[in-house]
Protein backbone atom coordinates (compact mmCIF):
# COMPACT_ATOMS: atom_id res chain seq x y z
CA UNK A 1 0.00 0.00 0.00
CA UNK A 2 1.24 3.49 -0.86
CA UNK A 3 2.36 5.87 1.89
CA UNK A 4 -0.21 8.46 0.81
CA UNK A 5 -3.03 5.93 0.95
CA UNK A 6 -2.09 4.88 4.48
CA UNK A 7 -1.77 8.48 5.56
CA UNK A 8 -5.18 9.25 4.04
CA UNK A 9 -6.78 6.40 5.97
CA UNK A 10 -5.21 7.48 9.26
CA UNK A 11 -6.33 11.08 8.77
CA UNK A 12 -9.82 9.90 7.90
CA UNK A 13 -10.03 7.88 11.11
CA UNK A 14 -8.65 10.74 13.21
CA UNK A 15 -11.36 13.01 11.82
CA UNK A 16 -13.99 10.35 12.55
CA UNK A 17 -12.95 10.39 16.19
CA UNK A 18 -12.53 14.16 16.43
CA UNK A 19 -15.11 15.50 13.93
CA UNK A 20 -14.57 19.07 15.08
CA UNK A 21 -10.90 19.08 14.15
CA UNK A 22 -9.66 20.33 10.79
CA UNK A 23 -7.37 18.28 8.61
CA UNK A 24 -4.90 21.17 8.61
CA UNK A 25 -4.70 21.01 12.42
CA UNK A 26 -3.37 17.46 12.45
CA UNK A 27 0.38 17.73 12.95
CA UNK A 28 2.72 15.37 11.15
CA UNK A 29 5.53 15.31 13.68
CA UNK A 30 3.87 16.36 16.92
CA UNK A 31 1.84 14.31 19.36
CA UNK A 32 -1.88 14.32 18.58
CA UNK A 33 -2.95 15.06 22.15
CA UNK A 34 -1.11 18.37 22.12
CA UNK A 35 -2.58 19.58 18.85
CA UNK A 36 -6.19 18.37 18.80
CA UNK A 37 -6.75 17.33 22.41
CA UNK A 38 -6.66 13.62 21.67
CA UNK A 39 -6.91 11.74 24.95
CA UNK A 40 -5.89 8.16 25.74
CA UNK A 41 -9.36 6.90 24.89
CA UNK A 42 -9.28 8.64 21.49
CA UNK A 43 -5.87 7.16 20.83
CA UNK A 44 -7.11 3.65 21.62
CA UNK A 45 -10.18 4.24 19.41
CA UNK A 46 -7.88 5.28 16.57
CA UNK A 47 -5.71 2.16 16.91
CA UNK A 48 -8.85 -0.01 17.06
CA UNK A 49 -10.20 1.59 13.87
CA UNK A 50 -6.83 1.19 12.11
CA UNK A 51 -6.71 -2.43 13.17
CA UNK A 52 -10.00 -2.95 11.37
CA UNK A 53 -9.01 -1.00 8.26
CA UNK A 54 -5.38 -2.09 7.87
CA UNK A 55 -5.22 -5.32 9.84
CA UNK A 56 -2.34 -4.10 11.98
CA UNK A 57 -2.64 -4.48 15.74
CA UNK A 58 -0.34 -2.20 17.71
CA UNK A 59 0.67 -3.72 21.05
CA UNK A 60 0.99 -1.31 23.98
CA UNK A 61 4.75 -1.91 24.04
CA UNK A 62 4.94 -0.22 20.59
CA UNK A 63 3.04 2.95 21.55
CA UNK A 64 6.31 4.88 21.40
CA UNK A 65 6.64 4.03 17.68
CA UNK A 66 3.19 5.43 16.78
CA UNK A 67 3.25 8.69 18.73
CA UNK A 68 2.97 11.01 15.70
CA UNK A 69 1.19 10.84 12.35
CA UNK A 70 4.40 10.25 10.39
CA UNK A 71 5.59 7.55 12.78
CA UNK A 72 2.21 5.88 12.56
CA UNK A 73 2.33 5.86 8.75
CA UNK A 74 5.83 4.35 8.85
CA UNK A 75 4.83 1.72 11.41
CA UNK A 76 1.75 0.66 9.47
CA UNK A 77 3.57 0.51 6.15
CA UNK A 78 6.21 -1.82 7.57
CA UNK A 79 3.54 -4.22 8.81
CA UNK A 80 1.00 -4.27 5.98
CA UNK A 81 1.52 -7.01 3.36
CA UNK B 1 -51.58 11.04 38.96
CA UNK B 2 -48.37 12.94 38.87
CA UNK B 3 -46.75 15.74 36.96
CA UNK B 4 -43.61 15.12 35.00
CA UNK B 5 -41.49 18.24 35.49
CA UNK B 6 -38.44 19.62 33.75
CA UNK B 7 -35.64 17.98 35.75
CA UNK B 8 -32.68 19.89 37.11
CA UNK B 9 -29.53 18.47 35.56
CA UNK B 10 -27.09 20.15 37.88
CA UNK B 11 -26.99 23.28 40.01
CA UNK B 12 -26.10 25.34 36.96
CA UNK B 13 -29.19 24.57 34.88
CA UNK B 14 -32.07 27.04 34.89
CA UNK B 15 -34.06 25.97 31.86
CA UNK B 16 -33.98 23.83 28.74
CA UNK B 17 -35.84 23.54 25.47
CA UNK B 18 -38.09 20.55 24.93
CA UNK B 19 -36.85 19.20 21.61
CA UNK B 20 -39.00 16.14 21.08
CA UNK B 21 -41.42 13.91 22.92
CA UNK B 22 -40.27 10.29 22.59
CA UNK B 23 -43.66 8.88 23.63
CA UNK B 24 -47.30 9.57 22.67
CA UNK B 25 -50.34 10.35 24.78
CA UNK B 26 -51.79 7.02 25.90
CA UNK B 27 -48.43 5.24 25.93
CA UNK B 28 -47.51 3.13 28.89
CA UNK B 29 -44.16 4.17 30.38
CA UNK B 30 -41.84 2.43 32.79
CA UNK B 31 -39.63 4.01 35.44
CA UNK B 32 -36.32 4.98 33.85
CA UNK B 33 -37.72 5.05 30.30
CA UNK B 34 -36.63 7.96 28.10
CA UNK B 35 -39.71 10.07 27.40
CA UNK B 36 -38.25 13.23 25.90
CA UNK B 37 -35.20 14.88 24.45
CA UNK B 38 -34.25 18.32 25.73
CA UNK B 39 -31.57 20.77 24.77
CA UNK B 40 -29.76 22.43 27.64
CA UNK B 41 -26.47 24.29 27.64
CA UNK B 42 -24.89 20.84 27.97
CA UNK B 43 -26.25 19.69 24.63
CA UNK B 44 -29.06 17.32 23.69
CA UNK B 45 -30.05 15.13 26.62
CA UNK B 46 -32.54 12.30 26.93
CA UNK B 47 -34.67 12.62 30.05
CA UNK B 48 -36.30 9.76 31.88
CA UNK B 49 -39.60 9.29 33.69
CA UNK B 50 -39.43 8.50 37.40
CA UNK B 51 -42.36 6.12 37.81
CA UNK B 52 -44.50 3.60 35.96
CA UNK B 53 -47.72 4.89 34.43
CA UNK B 54 -49.57 6.08 31.34
CA UNK B 55 -48.94 9.38 29.55
CA UNK B 56 -52.20 11.24 30.09
CA UNK B 57 -51.47 14.60 28.55
CA UNK B 58 -48.66 16.81 27.32
CA UNK B 59 -48.60 20.25 28.93
CA UNK B 60 -45.76 21.62 26.83
CA UNK B 61 -45.28 21.65 23.09
CA UNK B 62 -42.06 20.72 21.37
CA UNK B 63 -39.63 23.62 20.82
CA UNK B 64 -40.72 25.30 24.07
CA UNK B 65 -38.26 26.52 26.66
CA UNK B 66 -39.20 25.39 30.17
CA UNK B 67 -37.75 26.51 33.48
CA UNK B 68 -36.57 23.75 35.81
CA UNK B 69 -39.62 22.40 37.66
CA UNK B 70 -42.13 23.34 34.96
CA UNK B 71 -44.84 20.64 34.64
CA UNK B 72 -44.35 19.11 31.19
CA UNK B 73 -46.71 16.13 31.15
CA UNK B 74 -49.30 14.38 33.25
CA UNK B 75 -48.52 10.75 34.05
CA UNK B 76 -51.36 8.59 35.34
CA UNK B 77 -49.91 5.98 37.67
CA UNK B 78 -51.23 2.55 36.82
CA UNK B 79 -53.67 2.11 39.72
CA UNK B 80 -55.48 5.40 39.11
CA UNK B 81 -58.57 6.12 37.07
CA UNK B 82 -58.59 8.98 34.58
CA UNK B 83 -59.07 12.35 36.28
CA UNK B 84 -59.42 15.85 34.93
CA UNK B 85 -56.22 17.86 35.23
CA UNK B 86 -57.29 21.48 34.91
CA UNK B 87 -55.16 22.64 37.79
CA UNK B 88 -52.00 21.38 36.17
CA UNK B 89 -51.35 24.41 34.02
CA UNK B 90 -47.79 24.93 32.92
CA UNK B 91 -46.09 28.03 34.22
CA UNK B 92 -43.37 30.24 32.81
CA UNK B 93 -43.74 28.98 29.29
CA UNK B 94 -42.14 31.02 26.60
CA UNK B 95 -41.28 30.26 23.03
CA UNK B 96 -37.62 29.74 22.42
CA UNK B 97 -36.05 32.97 21.32
CA UNK B 98 -32.58 33.03 19.91
CA UNK B 99 -30.87 35.78 21.90
CA UNK B 100 -29.16 37.29 18.90
CA UNK B 101 -32.38 37.53 16.90
CA UNK B 102 -32.87 41.25 16.32
CA UNK B 103 -36.60 41.36 15.77
CA UNK B 104 -38.15 39.47 18.62
CA UNK B 105 -41.74 39.76 17.47
CA UNK B 106 -41.00 38.23 14.13
CA UNK B 107 -39.33 35.29 15.82
CA UNK B 108 -42.31 34.70 18.06
CA UNK B 109 -44.66 34.75 15.09
CA UNK B 110 -42.47 32.27 13.27
CA UNK B 111 -42.52 29.92 16.22
CA UNK B 112 -46.28 30.19 16.68
CA UNK B 113 -46.80 29.47 13.00
CA UNK B 114 -44.49 26.54 13.26
CA UNK B 115 -46.29 25.19 16.31
CA UNK B 116 -49.68 25.48 14.60
CA UNK B 117 -48.50 23.53 11.63
CA UNK B 118 -48.44 20.26 13.52
CA UNK B 119 -48.57 18.07 10.46
CA UNK B 120 -45.18 19.24 9.29
CA UNK B 121 -43.73 19.47 12.76
CA UNK B 122 -42.88 15.84 13.38
CA UNK B 123 -39.40 15.82 14.84
CA UNK B 124 -37.94 18.47 12.57
CA UNK B 125 -35.41 19.38 15.23
CA UNK B 126 -31.95 19.54 13.74
CA UNK B 127 -29.28 17.40 15.34
CA UNK B 128 -25.92 19.09 15.62
CA UNK B 129 -22.80 18.69 17.69
CA UNK B 130 -22.45 21.22 20.53
CA UNK B 131 -19.45 22.73 18.77
CA UNK B 132 -21.42 23.10 15.55
CA UNK B 133 -24.31 24.70 17.43
CA UNK B 134 -21.99 27.15 19.14
CA UNK B 135 -20.21 28.04 15.91
CA UNK B 136 -23.55 28.45 14.15
CA UNK B 137 -24.58 31.01 16.77
CA UNK B 138 -21.27 32.83 16.43
CA UNK B 139 -21.55 32.96 12.68
CA UNK B 140 -25.29 33.57 12.66
CA UNK B 141 -25.89 30.47 10.55
CA UNK B 142 -29.31 28.85 10.47
CA UNK B 143 -28.77 25.18 11.30
CA UNK B 144 -31.54 24.28 8.88
CA UNK B 145 -29.38 25.59 6.05
CA UNK B 146 -26.35 23.68 7.28
CA UNK B 147 -28.52 20.56 7.51
CA UNK B 148 -29.16 20.63 3.77
CA UNK B 149 -25.54 19.95 2.97
CA UNK B 150 -24.71 17.81 6.00
CA UNK B 151 -25.12 14.07 6.10
CA UNK B 152 -26.78 13.10 9.38
CA UNK B 153 -25.45 14.90 12.41
CA UNK B 154 -24.30 18.47 11.70
CA UNK B 155 -20.63 18.94 12.39
CA UNK B 156 -18.51 22.04 12.73
CA UNK B 157 -17.37 21.94 9.11
CA UNK B 158 -20.96 21.84 7.84
CA UNK B 159 -21.72 25.04 9.73
CA UNK B 160 -18.65 26.74 8.37
CA UNK B 161 -19.48 25.63 4.84
CA UNK B 162 -22.99 27.03 5.22
CA UNK B 163 -21.55 30.24 6.67
CA UNK B 164 -19.24 30.84 3.74
CA UNK B 165 -22.09 30.27 1.30
CA UNK B 166 -24.34 32.61 3.27
CA UNK B 167 -21.73 35.36 3.49
CA UNK B 168 -21.39 35.33 -0.28
CA UNK B 169 -25.17 35.53 -0.69
CA UNK B 170 -25.83 38.24 1.89
CA UNK B 171 -22.70 40.32 1.70
CA UNK B 172 -24.30 43.59 2.81
CA UNK B 173 -25.69 42.16 6.05
CA UNK B 174 -24.43 44.15 9.03
CA UNK B 175 -21.58 42.38 10.77
CA UNK B 176 -22.02 41.57 14.45
CA UNK B 177 -20.38 43.77 17.01
CA UNK B 178 -17.89 42.25 19.39
CA UNK B 179 -20.34 42.53 22.29
CA UNK B 180 -22.98 40.53 20.51
CA UNK B 181 -20.47 37.84 19.73
CA UNK B 182 -19.26 37.41 23.27
CA UNK B 183 -22.67 38.12 24.78
CA UNK B 184 -24.88 35.08 25.20
CA UNK B 185 -23.18 32.59 22.89
CA UNK B 186 -21.19 30.69 25.39
CA UNK B 187 -23.97 29.11 27.35
CA UNK B 188 -21.87 26.17 28.49
CA UNK B 189 -19.12 28.54 29.63
CA UNK B 190 -21.71 30.50 31.58
CA UNK B 191 -23.16 27.37 33.12
CA UNK B 192 -19.71 26.32 34.31
CA UNK B 193 -19.03 29.86 35.55
CA UNK B 194 -22.21 29.86 37.63
CA UNK B 195 -21.56 26.48 39.23
CA UNK B 196 -17.92 27.17 39.96
CA UNK B 197 -18.58 30.62 41.46
CA UNK B 198 -21.08 29.00 43.78
CA UNK B 199 -18.59 26.27 44.64
CA UNK B 200 -15.77 28.64 45.40
CA UNK B 201 -17.85 31.05 47.46
CA UNK B 202 -19.76 28.44 49.46
CA UNK B 203 -17.50 25.42 49.84
CA UNK B 204 -14.55 25.65 52.23
CA UNK B 205 -12.16 23.40 50.31
CA UNK B 206 -9.22 21.52 51.75
CA UNK B 207 -6.60 19.92 49.51
CA UNK B 208 -4.42 16.84 49.97
CA UNK B 209 -1.96 15.17 47.64
CA UNK B 210 0.10 11.99 47.51
CA UNK B 211 2.61 10.38 45.12
CA UNK B 212 1.68 6.90 43.92
CA UNK B 213 4.12 4.45 42.37
CA UNK B 214 2.11 3.09 39.43
CA UNK B 215 4.80 0.77 38.00
CA UNK B 216 3.37 -2.50 39.33
CA UNK B 217 -0.21 -1.58 38.42
CA UNK B 218 0.76 -0.57 34.88
CA UNK B 219 2.78 -3.77 34.42
CA UNK B 220 -0.19 -5.79 35.57
CA UNK B 221 -2.45 -3.92 33.12
CA UNK B 222 0.00 -4.38 30.24
CA UNK B 223 0.31 -8.10 30.95
CA UNK B 224 -3.43 -8.43 30.93
CA UNK B 225 -3.82 -6.39 27.74
CA UNK B 226 -1.20 -8.43 25.92
CA UNK B 227 -3.44 -11.48 26.07
CA UNK B 228 -6.55 -9.63 24.91
CA UNK B 229 -7.52 -8.11 21.58
CA UNK B 230 -7.22 -4.39 21.04
CA UNK B 231 -10.99 -4.00 21.47
CA UNK B 232 -10.76 -5.40 24.99
CA UNK B 233 -7.79 -3.30 26.03
CA UNK B 234 -8.13 -1.55 29.38
CA UNK B 235 -6.80 1.98 29.79
CA UNK B 236 -5.06 3.25 32.94
CA UNK B 237 -7.85 5.88 33.14
CA UNK B 238 -10.39 3.09 33.71
CA UNK B 239 -8.18 1.48 36.33
CA UNK B 240 -7.98 4.79 38.19
CA UNK B 241 -11.77 5.21 38.21
CA UNK B 242 -12.22 1.62 39.34
CA UNK B 243 -9.66 2.03 42.12
CA UNK B 244 -11.19 5.33 43.27
CA UNK B 245 -14.60 3.64 43.50
CA UNK B 246 -13.28 0.62 45.39
CA UNK B 247 -11.77 2.87 48.06
CA UNK B 248 -14.94 4.99 48.29
CA UNK B 249 -16.62 1.83 49.55
CA UNK B 250 -14.17 1.91 52.46
CA UNK B 251 -14.36 5.69 53.02
CA UNK B 252 -17.99 6.45 52.07
CA UNK B 253 -18.02 9.91 53.70
CA UNK B 254 -16.53 11.44 50.54
CA UNK B 255 -19.27 9.99 48.33
CA UNK B 256 -22.38 12.12 48.75
CA UNK B 257 -23.73 15.60 49.22
CA UNK B 258 -23.90 18.65 51.42
CA UNK B 259 -27.53 19.75 51.29
CA UNK B 260 -29.57 22.02 53.58
CA UNK B 261 -26.74 22.20 56.07
CA UNK B 262 -26.46 18.43 56.30
CA UNK B 263 -23.98 15.82 55.13
CA UNK B 264 -25.68 12.99 53.21
CA UNK B 265 -23.76 9.85 52.26
CA UNK B 266 -24.89 8.16 49.06
CA UNK B 267 -25.31 4.38 48.85
CA UNK B 268 -24.68 4.25 45.12
CA UNK B 269 -21.33 5.46 43.82
CA UNK B 270 -21.84 7.48 40.64
CA UNK B 271 -18.50 9.09 39.79
CA UNK B 272 -18.86 12.11 37.52
CA UNK B 273 -16.01 11.78 35.08
CA UNK B 274 -14.69 14.93 33.41
CA UNK B 275 -14.84 14.50 29.62
CA UNK B 276 -13.50 17.24 27.35
CA UNK B 277 -15.67 18.26 24.43
CA UNK B 278 -12.56 19.49 22.65
CA UNK B 279 -13.43 22.94 21.39
CA UNK B 280 -16.36 23.72 23.64
CA UNK B 281 -15.92 23.01 27.30
CA UNK B 282 -16.39 19.84 29.24
CA UNK B 283 -19.05 17.73 30.88
CA UNK B 284 -18.87 15.46 33.90
CA UNK B 285 -21.48 12.75 33.28
CA UNK B 286 -21.71 9.93 35.80
CA UNK B 287 -20.88 6.27 35.52
CA UNK B 288 -24.01 5.13 37.36
CA UNK B 289 -23.69 2.45 40.05
CA UNK B 290 -19.97 2.00 39.54
CA UNK B 291 -19.84 0.22 42.91
CA UNK B 292 -21.22 -2.91 41.21
CA UNK B 293 -18.70 -2.95 38.33
CA UNK B 294 -15.47 -4.85 37.92
CA UNK B 295 -12.55 -3.35 35.99
CA UNK B 296 -13.71 -4.63 32.58
CA UNK B 297 -17.21 -3.24 33.11
CA UNK B 298 -15.78 0.07 34.28
CA UNK B 299 -13.75 0.33 31.06
CA UNK B 300 -16.82 -0.47 28.95
CA UNK B 301 -18.96 2.07 30.80
CA UNK B 302 -16.26 4.71 30.51
CA UNK B 303 -15.89 4.18 26.74
CA UNK B 304 -19.63 4.19 26.25
CA UNK B 305 -19.97 7.40 28.27
CA UNK B 306 -17.18 9.19 26.36
CA UNK B 307 -18.75 8.28 23.02
CA UNK B 308 -22.24 9.31 24.02
CA UNK B 309 -21.01 12.55 25.62
CA UNK B 310 -19.33 13.60 22.40
CA UNK B 311 -22.32 12.53 20.30
CA UNK B 312 -24.73 14.45 22.59
CA UNK B 313 -26.55 11.30 23.61
CA UNK B 314 -26.56 11.52 27.38
CA UNK B 315 -29.34 10.59 29.77
CA UNK B 316 -30.65 13.11 32.30
CA UNK B 317 -29.78 10.80 35.19
CA UNK B 318 -26.16 10.72 34.08
CA UNK B 319 -25.97 14.50 34.38
CA UNK B 320 -27.83 14.86 37.65
CA UNK B 321 -26.89 11.93 39.85
CA UNK B 322 -23.13 12.31 40.28
CA UNK B 323 -22.02 11.61 43.84
CA UNK B 324 -18.34 12.59 43.40
CA UNK B 325 -16.16 13.92 40.56
CA UNK B 326 -12.99 12.38 39.12
CA UNK B 327 -10.76 14.61 36.98
CA UNK B 328 -7.93 13.06 35.06
CA UNK B 329 -5.73 15.64 33.36
CA UNK B 330 -2.80 13.31 32.84
CA UNK B 331 -3.38 13.10 29.09
CA UNK B 332 -2.75 16.83 28.88
CA UNK B 333 0.59 16.54 30.64
CA UNK B 334 -0.54 18.07 33.95
CA UNK B 335 1.13 16.58 37.02
CA UNK B 336 -1.13 17.73 39.84
CA UNK B 337 -4.84 18.60 39.79
CA UNK B 338 -6.29 20.99 42.39
CA UNK B 339 -9.99 20.66 41.61
CA UNK B 340 -13.05 22.71 42.50
CA UNK B 341 -15.85 20.63 44.01
CA UNK B 342 -19.11 20.58 42.06
CA UNK B 343 -21.94 21.37 44.48
CA UNK B 344 -23.74 19.68 46.17
CA UNK B 345 -20.98 17.03 46.03
CA UNK B 346 -18.41 17.03 48.84
CA UNK B 347 -15.22 15.84 47.14
CA UNK B 348 -13.22 15.73 43.92
CA UNK B 349 -10.45 13.29 43.11
CA UNK B 350 -7.72 14.48 40.73
CA UNK B 351 -5.22 12.38 38.82
CA UNK B 352 -2.19 13.83 37.09
CA UNK B 353 0.21 12.55 34.48
CA UNK B 354 2.12 9.35 35.13
CA UNK B 355 5.80 10.32 34.77
CA UNK B 356 9.13 8.56 35.08
CA UNK B 357 10.43 9.85 38.40
CA UNK B 358 13.03 9.01 41.03
CA UNK B 359 11.58 6.75 43.70
CA UNK B 360 13.24 5.76 46.96
CA UNK B 361 12.59 2.30 48.35
CA UNK B 362 14.54 1.32 51.44
CA UNK B 363 18.12 2.29 50.72
CA UNK B 364 17.88 2.28 46.96
CA UNK B 365 16.83 4.92 44.51
CA UNK B 366 15.23 3.89 41.22
CA UNK B 367 13.10 5.30 38.40
CA UNK B 368 9.40 4.45 38.61
CA UNK B 369 6.10 5.45 36.94
CA UNK B 370 4.80 7.98 39.45
CA UNK B 371 1.44 9.75 39.59
CA UNK B 372 0.13 12.50 41.85
CA UNK B 373 -3.34 11.83 43.24
CA UNK B 374 -5.12 14.75 44.88
CA UNK B 375 -8.27 15.13 46.87
CA UNK B 376 -10.33 18.29 47.23
CA UNK B 377 -12.69 17.92 50.17
CA UNK B 378 -15.58 20.01 51.50
CA UNK B 379 -14.51 20.89 55.04
CA UNK B 380 -18.15 21.25 56.15
CA UNK B 381 -18.73 17.56 55.41
CA UNK B 382 -15.39 15.94 56.21
CA UNK B 383 -12.06 16.73 57.81
CA UNK B 384 -8.57 16.39 56.40
CA UNK B 385 -8.26 13.20 58.38
CA UNK B 386 -10.96 11.51 56.29
CA UNK B 387 -9.35 12.73 53.08
CA UNK B 388 -5.93 11.52 54.23
CA UNK B 389 -7.34 8.07 55.05
CA UNK B 390 -8.86 7.93 51.59
CA UNK B 391 -5.67 8.90 49.74
CA UNK B 392 -3.46 6.53 51.72
CA UNK B 393 -5.84 3.61 51.08
CA UNK B 394 -5.98 4.53 47.38
CA UNK B 395 -2.17 4.63 47.23
CA UNK B 396 -1.95 1.25 48.95
CA UNK B 397 -4.49 -0.26 46.55
CA UNK B 398 -2.76 0.99 43.39
CA UNK B 399 0.73 0.04 44.58
CA UNK B 400 -0.24 -3.55 45.39
CA UNK B 401 -1.95 -5.08 42.35
CA UNK B 402 -1.07 -8.56 43.65
CA UNK B 403 -3.86 -8.05 46.20
CA UNK B 404 -6.55 -7.17 43.63
CA UNK B 405 -9.40 -9.58 43.42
Amino acid sequence: MKTDTIKGIIIEEILNIAPDAEESEIPEDDRLQNAIEFDSYDFLSLLTALNERLGVEVPEADYGSVDTLNHMVEYMQQRIE
Amino acid sequence: MSLFRMPSLGADMESAVLVEWKVDVGDEVKKGQVIAEIEASKGIIEIEVFEDGVVEKFLVEEETECAVGTPMAVIRTSDEAEVAIDDAKPKELKPKIEPQEAIEVETKEKIIQHADDTTVQTSTRIKASPAARKRAKELGVDLAIAAKTATGFIKLEDVEKAASVASREVSEKKPKTKDEKTGSDHSMRQAIAAAMSKANSEIPHYYLSTSINMSAALNRLEERNRTHSIKERILPAALLIHAAVQILKEVPELNGFWRNGKHEISDSINPGFAIALRKCGLLTPAILNAQDMDLVQTMQSMGDLIQRTRASKLRGSELSEQTITITNLGDLGVETVFGVIYPPQVALIGFGKITDSPWAEGDSLSVRKVMQATLAGDHRATDGRTGATYLSKLKNYLEHPEEWK
